[in-house]
């Protein structure tokens, strides 16, 4: 039987220590998030689906870009890597061809992943890349001040578009499917439950996942758009949220504070990039084709 | 708990109870445990925290249910439950962490 991280962990499971820690690099918490912003309550999610997962953190990685969502790199006692702006993806694609055998995790904001990051993502997906994405939505650039970007809905405010975006923002699953993501998935900062189911199975395929969480941030674009707190935004969710499994992508659009399509929208099976390469190589080249396994069958390795 | 209906098993059915605990210097004050615990468990407290925030405080520690939804929300990690035996009645004792500033 196979054991999952937590049972390894019991021993702490007690009155003075959060479950989680053994998960956290507790000398940098405090971390650096406001108060009642959702990107705690984010990598509390991602956490506790690799706490109750079976595959042991050793072989899980997880890669991050810049913004605030992008500081989850340094908070995780996982192996972890925090890359430059928008080249997380890259970065994950790099370490899960050179170790096949890792579990990689890229956790990182709107801006990061679709704006400057827009072209690894399109094409990590079109190669169904096995790494799973995780962006957390806040509909702006929140770490340098709130700027407008790719999913501002069209009249909220930012600090650069003061009179409202005008611009039509990407609507992410979409996105995603169309460039053919085999997971695609969308939750709230609100609905734990279903995000940590969600990137627990996520965590067991293979394939390109994509997880968009809609997430509060009540500093920068709440404050300009007079939504109140995470507090208010999450029970906007609760009131807005209607959750439409199997969905067409194509309707999953995010309208200025109306209503909000959520849900697990695909979930098939396509063969990864490292299994096509393989494979195809394998015919190309014939008998004298070696297949690239990972750093520890290499000759010289692992002794 | 309230039920809307009493379920025909209801006196063979016993519920999980759950054991609060909170760094209450780790908390922001954001509310999220407060809001969505479903047994209203938890109330903020008067009095301020080393940061300045309201932290929670259990206030019908004998009506958790251990549903870890509290544990999950957080986003500061500053509480959790422990499982704390199957029964309707508890003894009420909250335990409440005050040490530990981070
Ligand atoms: C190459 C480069 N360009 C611009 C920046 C400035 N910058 C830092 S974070 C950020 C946007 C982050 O937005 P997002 O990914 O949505 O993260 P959030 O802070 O909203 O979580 C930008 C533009 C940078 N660090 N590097
Ligand atoms: S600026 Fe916004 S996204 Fe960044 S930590 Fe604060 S609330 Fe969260
Ligand atoms: S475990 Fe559930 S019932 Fe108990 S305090 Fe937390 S949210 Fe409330
Ligand atoms: S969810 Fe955590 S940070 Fe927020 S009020 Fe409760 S204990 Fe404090
Ligand atoms: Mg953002």
């Amino acid at each position: 039987m196979k054991h999952t991280n937590s049972q390894a962990d019991r021993q702490i499971a007690d009155g003075k220590h959060h479950p989680l820690e053994p998960y956290l690099r507790m000398d940098r918490i405090p971390h650096i998030w406001c108060s009642t912003c959702g990107l705690g309550t984010c990598l509390n999610s991602f956490l506790t689906a690799v706490r109750n997962s079976a595959i042991p953190r050793e072989n899980i990685a997880v890669v991050s870009g810049i913004g605030c969502t992008g500081r989850t790199a340094g908070y995780v006692n996982l192996d972890s890597f925090h890359t430059t702006h928008g080249r997380a993806i890259p970065f994950a694609t790099g370490l899960k061809l050179a170790n096949p055998e890792l579990t990689v995790v890229v956790i990182s904001g709107d801006g990061d992943l679709v704006a400057i990051g827009g072209n690894h993502f399109i094409h990590a997906a079109r190669r169904n890349m096995d790494i799973n994405i995780i962006c957390v939505n806040n509909f702006n650039y929140a770490m340098t001040g709130g700027q407008f970007g790719p999913t501002t809905p069209e009249t909220a405010r930012t600090t650069t578009a003061p009179y409202g975006s005008f611009e039509h923002p990407f609507n992410l699953p979409f996105l995603a499917d169309s460039c053919g993501a085999t997971y695609v998935a969308r939750w709230t900062a609100l609905h734990v439950r279903h995000l940590t189911a969600s990137i627990g199975e996520a965590l067991e395929r293979r394939g390109f996942s994509f997880i968009e969480v809609i997430s509060p941030c009540p500093t920068v674009y709440a404050r300009r758009n007079r939504l109140g707190t995470g507090l208010d935004l999450l029970q906007f969710y609760h009131d807005n949220s209607v959750i439409k499994n199997g969905i067409d992508t194509r309707e999953c659009d995010i309208r200025f504070q109306e209503q909000l399509i959520i849900g697990k929208f695909v979930d098939e099976e396509k063969t990864t990039f490292h299994d096509t390469m393989t494979g195809y190589l394998k015919d190309a080249v014939g008998e004298k084709y070696v297949p690239y396994v990972g750093p520890m069958e290499m000759p010289g390795n692992g002794d | 708990m309230k039920f809307w209906r009493k379920p025909l098993d209801s006196d063979q059915i016993e519920l999980p109870h759950g054991r609060v605990h909170i760094i209450i210097n780790r908390c922001k004050g954001c509310g999220f445990c407060i809001k969505y615990c479903p047994c209203q468990v938890l109330e903020f407290a008067e009095e301020f925290n080393r940061k300045g925030y309201h932290p929670p405080i259990a206030v019908k520690p004998e009506a958790c249910v251990n549903c870890g939804l509290c544990e999950v929300m957080c986003p500061e990690f500053a509480i959790w439950v422990t499982e704390d035996g199957n029964r309707g009645q508890s003894d009420g004792d909250e335990e409440v962490t005050n040490e530990s500033g981070r």
